[in-house]
């Protein structure tokens, strides 16, 4: 067992810093203010480094990387709170087009992604779906589709529509050009984001994939993928408040004293750092799982939920006292640490919390006796 | 990143599991997966088979019995017996004092101790902590004499773990009272038969009697019995505490609890209670999340070096145990109120252990560096704070 990163997955990490460097709270908060929600120049440096294609096959325009490299890329950006809507458009909406799609989709689409000519949004939440992804609420007839997907993570912005669908012959997902019978309301979100109402009136949609792939077992393993690469951004955002955190207490000044003499405050930093650790030890497990190739479609979803139940008691406890510890400069939008815990919230309510793990977990908990790490 | 073990791992995990299902008696792995105690005698036995096979004290030094393994193997090991339910070695002899002596002891003090160490022809116990020197353990005041060659103890010690059993105690002294207070300490090894030697038992919440107070009035012992040299006694307090450290967070054995509390429950029925199983889903997860991080730690640890991350381990992993335990009186409900019954109670073992069991685990929170000095140690090493 080895946790720890190979040579070029530690030059990657490097690079990706420095191409993130100085990247602050004011710049994030200039992006955020105006539509789409991001910035399309830092989009077109990640798309220049490679990072876009990072998961795809060379052959389709990516990099032919792994879930090692995708975790890596997403905890920097989480570092520093960079409101790109990567692991929403790289990981999940184009992990369903290279899980899915045909030869040609795969090239047209992941190569589009890849170069940052598209972006592309995974509609596959509905108003009243709560966490089932498969679509019921829109339906297919005759290649077109009607319905509402809402909320759809960078919807407003996006070249391109993967959306999920009923069919006769089930749960489908289809790609959707935003036009004729597209009717798109995009709206900032609490993390700083953009997410979109887009109704589907006879929108005209082309299958994703000629059906010889399982839909839902597609969308299982892309979720699992996306819910652990979202994990790895939470620790980069745990890290970071963390450390704001630390540095505020040893400068901050209060009874003619520095905050870090006060044990209460200490002790609590102490535990965020006990929930980061454990997180990061658990996510990462949940990571070589995703990329070994002897784990069963099981053991891949059971890790991601594993994790992801981890990072979500993780995240609102450490996102909470990194606020606290501050006290009431940690409330203000010109400080970074709020908008740190507003993406944590965000993450953890993304693909599922906490709760919504453990109930799946509970369906499987006679299935063993204990939980071992490695088969 | 690579997530399965070596085929050397695997196949060294077969071979600890096979040697522990299979060497140390049933009655005895029975009686310490039920949650009970095996006594002075059982966990003697289990130490002598697995110091026989080589595997009492892997973590000395080869030359005095230990194995050349890897971090990962030892901690497979460590795993393994935990899972089979076997009596660990005494930790005071295998743990502690051992590695003091092969480490800084000097030859003849080895060859005189370490054979019987490892085999526990001598059981020992460990005086460190006084009545004003918890915590703040270097503001001892036990006094050690020079008189002649000899050495003149006064003083007290308590908190002594199954001191009732021991043959020999090693003790702190105070050897300097001019000095910083970690610069005048002092380790030396203590008969328990000597005469000023006293020992008076304390009984725990539990109604168990594990820890003892140790009274020294005027104990002469001779000057060879100082490890080392006079006045590293602190040094050897940190680098025996280091040692403590490793297997203070009992991930397998806290896995093994939490899987008979979910047969339990099941058998009864009590998994339909979506609180009682959401309940156990999260303590299989924080108990995956803290067994992650013992490997990482394991894993990054082949420098010698313990990883930051190993402060971790002994908070966490006592919390871990304690909710364990916590949750096993739930699931006995009123049943857990038959703590004293005999053999002829209806209610069954595994329920009358869970209430003493939670009281008297109390413990972990506050022995080997309570978890207040450990978020010390993490505020203050980790965090800078």
């Amino acid at each position: 067992m080895d946790f720890s990163l190979d040579d070029e997955q530690t030059a990657l990490r490097d690079a990706v810093r420095g191409l993130l460097k100085g990247f602050d709270n004011e710049q994030r908060r200039a992006a955020t203010s105006e539509d789409p929600g991001f910035s399309q120049e830092q989009w077109g440096r990640l798309a220049e480094m490679g990072l876009l294609g990072l998961p795809y096959s060379e052959d389709d325009g990516g990099m032919g990387a792994g879930p090692v490299e995708l975790a890596v890329v997403a905890e920097e950006l989480g570092r520093v709170n960079a409101p790109e809507p990567y692991v929403d458009t790289v990981v999940l909406a184009g992990g369903l087009v290279a899980a899915l799609g045909t030869a040609e989709q795969k090239s047209e689409v992941l190569g589009a992604i890849s170069s940052g000519e598209k972006v592309v949004a995974a509609a596959l939440l509905e108003p009243g779906s709560r966490w089932d992804l498969a679509g019921e609420g829109v339906v297919e007839k005759d290649g077109r589709l009607t319905g509402v997907k809402e909320p759809v993570v960078a919807g407003g912005r996006a070249d391109l529509l993967v959306v999920s669908a009923t069919t006769d012959g089930g749960p489908a997902l289809f790609l959707v050009t935003p036009g004729e019978g597209v009717e798109t309301s995009s709206y900032a979100t609490f993390d700083g984001g953009r997410a979109a109402r887009v109704t589907l009136d006879g929108a005209p949609a082309t299958r994703l994939g000629d059906g010889s792939v399982d839909t839902l077992a597609a969308l299982e393993r892309v979720v699992a993928a996306a819910k652990i690469t979202y994990c790895h951004e939470a620790l980069g955002l745990m890290e970071s408040a963390l450390r704001l955190t630390t540095d505020y207490l040893t400068t901050r000044k209060q009874f003619g004293m520095t905050l870090n003499r006060f044990q209460a405050l200490t002790f609590r930093a102490a535990d965020m750092y006990t929930s980061l650790e454990l997180s990061r030890s658990i996510v990462t497990w949940a990571t070589m799982v995703l990329a070994d190739h002897g784990s069963t479609p099981q053991q891949v979803s059971d890790a991601a939920r594993r994790a992801k139940l981890q990072v979500s008691k993780a995240g609102r406890h450490v996102g909470q006292e990194a606020i606290q510890l501050h006290g009431g400069i940690g409330m203000t939008a010109e400080y970074a640490v709020g908008h740190m815990t507003s993406r944590l919230t965000a993450i953890d309510h993304l693909l599922g919390d906490g709760r919504e793990q453990t109930k799946h977990l509970l369906a499987t908990l006679t299935d063993h006796e204990v939980v071992e790490p490695v088969g | 990143m690579q997530l399965a073990l070596t085929e050397e791992e695997t196949a060294f995990r077969e071979e600890m599991r096979t040697f522990f299902t299979t060497k140390i008696p049933q009655e005895l792995r029975d009686t310490i997966a039920s949650g009970r105690h095996v006594g002075k005698e059982g966990i003697v036995t289990a130490q002598r088979i697995m110091n026989e096979a080589g595997y009492a004290v892997p973590n000395w030094p080869v030359e005095w019995g230990g194995q050349d393994w890897t971090p990962m193997q030892r901690h497979i090991w460590h795993e393994e017996m935990q899972l089979a339910s076997v009596p660990p070695p005494l930790a005071f002899n295998a743990s502690m004092i051992g590695p003091v002596i092969a480490h800084f002891g000097s030859e003849e003090m080895k060859a005189k101790f370490l054979p019987a160490t490892a085999n526990l022809d001598i059981w020992w116990c460990q005086g460190f902590s006084e009545p004003n020197a918890g915590s703040d353990l270097a503001s001892l005041t036990t006094k050690a004499v020079r008189d002649g060659d000899d050495w003149v103890i006064n003083g007290q010690k308590t908190w002594t773990t199954l001191g009732q059993h021991a043959d020999w105690i090693f003790c702190l002294c105070r050897t300097d009272p001019e000095v910083k207070k970690q610069a005048g300490i002092s380790m030396i090894l203590i008969p328990m038969d000597t005469e000023g030697v006293t020992l008076r038992p304390i009984e725990l919440i539990d109604g168990g009697f594990e820890v003892n107070e140790v009274f020294f009035e005027d104990v002469r012992v001779p000057g060879e019995n100082l490890v080392g040299e006079e006045n590293q006694g602190w040094t050897m307090a940190k680098f025996l505490l280091g040692n403590e450290r490793v297997g203070v967070a009992p991930v397998a054995q806290t896995k093994r609890r939490l899987a008979t509390l979910k047969q339990v429950a099941a058998d009864r029925g009590l998994l339909d209670d979506v609180l009682l199983s959401a309940k156990i889903v999260e303590l299989e997860n924080e108990l995956l999340a803290l067994e992650l991080t013992a490997l990482r730690v394991v894993a990054h640890s082949a420098d010698g070096k313990p990883h930051p991350a190993s402060s971790v381990l002994k908070l966490k992993g006592t919390e871990l145990q304690q909710a364990v335990t916590e949750l096993f009186v739930d699931v006995a409900g009123p049943l857990a109120l038959a703590s004293g019954a005999d053999k002829d109670s209806d209610v069954p073992d595994w329920a009358r252990v869970t209430a003493p069991d939670y009281l008297n685990y109390r413990k972990a929170s506050i022995y080997g560096g309570s978890n207040e000095i450990q978020r010390q140690i993490i505020a203050g090493t980790i965090l800078g704070l």
